[in-house]
């Protein structure tokens, strides 16, 4: 009985971890280098950070003047990440 | 059912080594098929491993003595709550409760960053694979819970009494699901380091799992800490015990990595440290594993010595070989892109901050591993004690909680004269108060309480202010009502708003250790039925004697009557629980006392201050007693015996010796507890994901993207 049911558990792990080598259609190769997802995670902080110095000139840690200098600093390096998505996307 | 399980821990390991072989061969050849099949191994050993362990559960479950580990860790008599947990108080248990958590914790993780950090995630799952292995080879060939006896013996030896409590239910699991989440980063980290993708990413994907494992492994120490504060019988919360002592190492060195990792994702800035930190934090989870278990160093939560220590030294040595080559061949990539803009800025106090948290996480690491170190160079092993580590850890623990108050104020990048002023009126005023409370109560003459309960005043300070002004700031501008504004701030700024409550909870807390530690009173003295003591301004009456037979047990007690200026203010019953020996040597009732004992201690806990009470009945006095019944009725059956220990213990009752009791009048001490509570619920509100409205409004704003590129394509 017990080596009938190691045999169940034996079958279908063999089958879960073979089935994507099993699959009709196997994966093109997958690119050398995509930026893409690490642009995304680096846009994703940069608006974050603009987030947070909005939140801080609401709260009193910056003043209206820090904040309109940092703010336009955040901007235009999320600007220049955008433009680098865009690149990587078209190129 | 021991063959299924071992089939299925041999299944284990030889998954784990497809795993690591498939994902890295998907990794080099860029076939995806490879990499999914590498993942899946990890999801099949999470599969395999669940069986195995259920096969352990219900072993102790059914009382299937075969089991050696049954046999050696429980009993017919244990109560079944407790066979449930005594799994994991055997080696061989708690190696498989380990390796079944990373496969649990690995299969989620990696199942739910599928198809993030492509180019990473092969490499990481190989890692957490190789964990998997080293973990399901020892269970396998050294610590083998499946090993079987025939004839299987009637009885087992039971359960170390002192593991009879609720939280010893959660404790180990929790403490190793710290662990366990700690290797995720460690394994992207390693991963990021090998494809030379060093930004952002790896730290974005794997954030909130090293937050999960921070808060796992914190609500585990302090589990510890409970229990031995209400089971150990020495008053205490933190002995500095090195068992202790290996689980707050990744805890301080994960606190480190939470803080510096948010100036990485903002500012680029220190790659080589987050990076060191999280791979630093990932062998301390294993050296945790192995102080626990190898029985190395003296612990009173270690269990034994074993055969285990070797191959986990080899493991650790590699990787911190493996760890200090990858970080200085990638270190032309792990540049920082930008520099420090200010002193006077969030950065500048986020790494002040580390530098204090690595320097706890050496003080305890040095003192920890002192025994070893000193006998290494001296032949001799010395140890140093709770004094050594008060020296350096306490000014540490002061300047850690000033900054914790200093963080949530201060700007990121620069900040100015000015705001720093207007941030930081109002809780200097509540230290200034608190320091002129403080030294009109006298409390100028115990200088580093004094300092805690300031700068604690600080940080609640600070944090109140915080959440004031997010609140007032988000009404102007939604006209909500105060209470959902301060609702819907937390909500939208999770990470931020949890991070604070978790800094004032840290306030808390160090404010019921300062207090405790410093006005205690306590007392060892031995009272005879009607007499009393003096402690901390109470007078405690040792009323009369008691007794009881529960279970396997046989308890000695107390009823201590606890009055201050005459008016009665508590009756506690402490009592002291003897379990039989397994001994065959000892006589039918002289077993019952040449066994192990726990305390149960009496508490009436308060907001104010604890009143602690532990008894040591004087067993001694009974022990004629007890040969002359051993010698009278050597042969007794459970009947007979039943009924002479009742008669010693109702001999105890009625005629008691002088009993010894450790009484401790301890200031605050719920304010510990408070404070993890305070730091719990922000932890979880960090960790909590995003709503559902917010992850709706993202999926709205892909849809639209996708039509948008659609429509221009």
């Amino acid at each position: 009985m017990q080596f009938l049911l190691v045999l169940v558990v034996l079958a279908a792990v063999v089958a879960l971890v073979s089935a994507p080598l099993r699959a009709r259609h196997a994966d093109a190769p997958e690119p050398g280098d995509d930026d893409l997802p690490a642009l995304e995670a680096a846009k994703e902080a940069k608006y974050r950070e603009i987030r947070d110095a909005e939140l801080d000139r609401r709260t009193g840690k910056l003043s209206e003047e820090d904040w309109r200098s940092l703010d336009a600093q955040l901007r235009a390096e999320a600007m220049e990440i955008l433009r680098s998505i865009d690149a990587a996307e078209t190129g | 059912m021991a063959t299924l399980g071992r089939a299925c821990l041999l299944l284990a390991l030889a998954v784990s080594i497809y795993g690591i072989a498939a994902s890295l061969y998907g990794a080099r050849t860029g076939r995806r098929e490879w990499v999914r099949s590498g993942r899946r191994a990890v999801y099949a050993l999470a599969g395999v491993l669940t069986i195995a362990f259920g096969i352990v559960e219900a072993a102790f479950l059914r009382d299937d003595f075969a089991f050696d580990v049954v046999a050696s860790h429980s009993s017919t008599t244990t109560p079944a709550f407790y066979k449930a947990t005594a799994a994991w108080s055997s080696q061989e248990g708690s190696l498989l409760l380990w390796v079944w958590l990373l496969a649990l914790w690995s299969s989620l993780i990696l199942w739910a960053v599928r198809r993030r950090a492509r180019q990473v995630q092969p490499y990481a799952t190989a890692v957490l694979l190789g964990f998997a292995a080293f973990f399901a080879g020892l269970a396998f060939l050294l610590a083998d819970p499946f090993a079987t006896s025939s004839p299987a013996p009637a009885e087992g030896s039971g359960l170390n009494p002192l593991l009879r409590h609720p939280s010893m239910m959660i404790h180990p699991p929790m403490l190793y699901s710290g662990y366990t989440l700690f290797t995720v980063p460690f394994a992207f980290a390693v991963g990021a380091l090998i494809v030379r993708r060093l930004d952002a990413e790896w730290i974005a994907v794997t954030r909130r799992f090293a937050l999960a494992a921070w808060f796992a492994l914190g609500v585990g120490i302090l589990l510890g800490a409970r229990w031995s504060y209400v089971e150990l019988g020495w008053g205490g919360y933190w002995g500095w015990d090195p068992v202790e002592n290996a689980s707050l190492l990744p805890w301080l060195t994960g606190t480190a990595f939470l803080h510096s990792v948010m100036i990485q994702e903002k500012r680029g800035m220190l790659k080589v440290w987050n990076v060191s930190l999280v791979l630093a934090t990932g062998i301390l989870a294993i050296l945790g594993t192995f102080l626990v278990r190898s029985g190395i160093l003296d612990s009173i939560h270690a269990f034994g010595a074993s055969t285990l220590g070797r191959p986990f030294l080899v493991l650790i040595a590699v990787l911190i070989g493996g760890s200090i080559a990858l970080v200085i061949s990638r270190r032309r990539d792990l540049r920082s892109e930008h520099r420090l803009d200010s002193l006077m800025s969030r950065e500048a106090v986020f790494l002040l901050n580390n530098l204090v948290l690595v320097g706890l996480a050496f003080v305890v690491f040095w003192g920890t591993f002192f025994p070893l170190i000193s006998e290494a160079v001296t032949g001799t092993r010395a140890s140093v004690g709770p004094p050594w580590f008060d020296r350096y850890t306490v000014p540490l623990a002061l300047v850690l909680v000033l900054l914790a108050g200093v963080g949530p104020v201060i700007a990121w990048r620069r900040a100015t004269p000015r705001n720093l002023w207007r941030g930081f009126r109002l809780p200097l005023g509540a230290l200034g108060a608190m320091l002129a409370a403080g030294l009109a109560t006298g409390l100028g003459d115990r200088p580093t309480s004094l300092g805690m309960f300031c700068l604690a005043a600080f940080v609640l300070a600070a944090v109140a202010q915080e959440f004031g002004r997010g609140a007032l700031a988000r009404r102007a501008m939604t006209r909500e009502t105060l209470p959902v504004a301060l609702v819907s701030l937390v909500r939208r700024n999770r990470r931020r708003y949890g991070g604070y409550l978790v800094h004032a909870g840290m306030a808390v807390l160090f404010v019921g250790v300062a207090a405790s530690s410093a006005f205690q009173a306590n007392r060892d003295v031995r009272l005879a039925p009607g007499q009393s003591t003096r402690v901390g301004g109470y007078d405690v009456t040792y009323a009369r004697a008691t007794t009881g037979l529960e279970g396997e047990k046989v308890t000695l007690g107390a009823v201590l009557d606890v009055r201050r200026d005459g008016r009665r203010v508590a009756t506690l019953r402490p009592d002291r629980g003897y379990y039989p020996s397994s001994d065959p040597s000892l006589g039918p009732v002289a077993r019952y006392f040449d066994g192990q004992a726990t305390s149960e201690v009496g508490l009436k806990a308060g907001l104010r201050r604890d009143l602690w009470m532990a008894v040591e009945p004087d067993v001694q006095a009974l022990e004629p007693f007890v040969r002359e019944a051993d010698r009278r009725f050597r042969d007794a059956g459970a009947d007979l015996q039943g009924f002479l220990i009742a008669a010693i213990a109702e001999r105890y009752r009625t005629r008691p010796e002088p009993a010894t009791f450790r009484i401790i009048v301890s200031p605050l001490v719920s304010w510990i507890w408070i404070g993890a509570l305070i730091v719990i619920a922000g932890a979880l509100v960090a960790i909590w994901p995003p709503p559902a409205a917010s992850r709706r409004r993202e999926a709205s704003a892909y849809a639209r993207r996708l039509a948008r590129e659609l429509g221009r394509a």
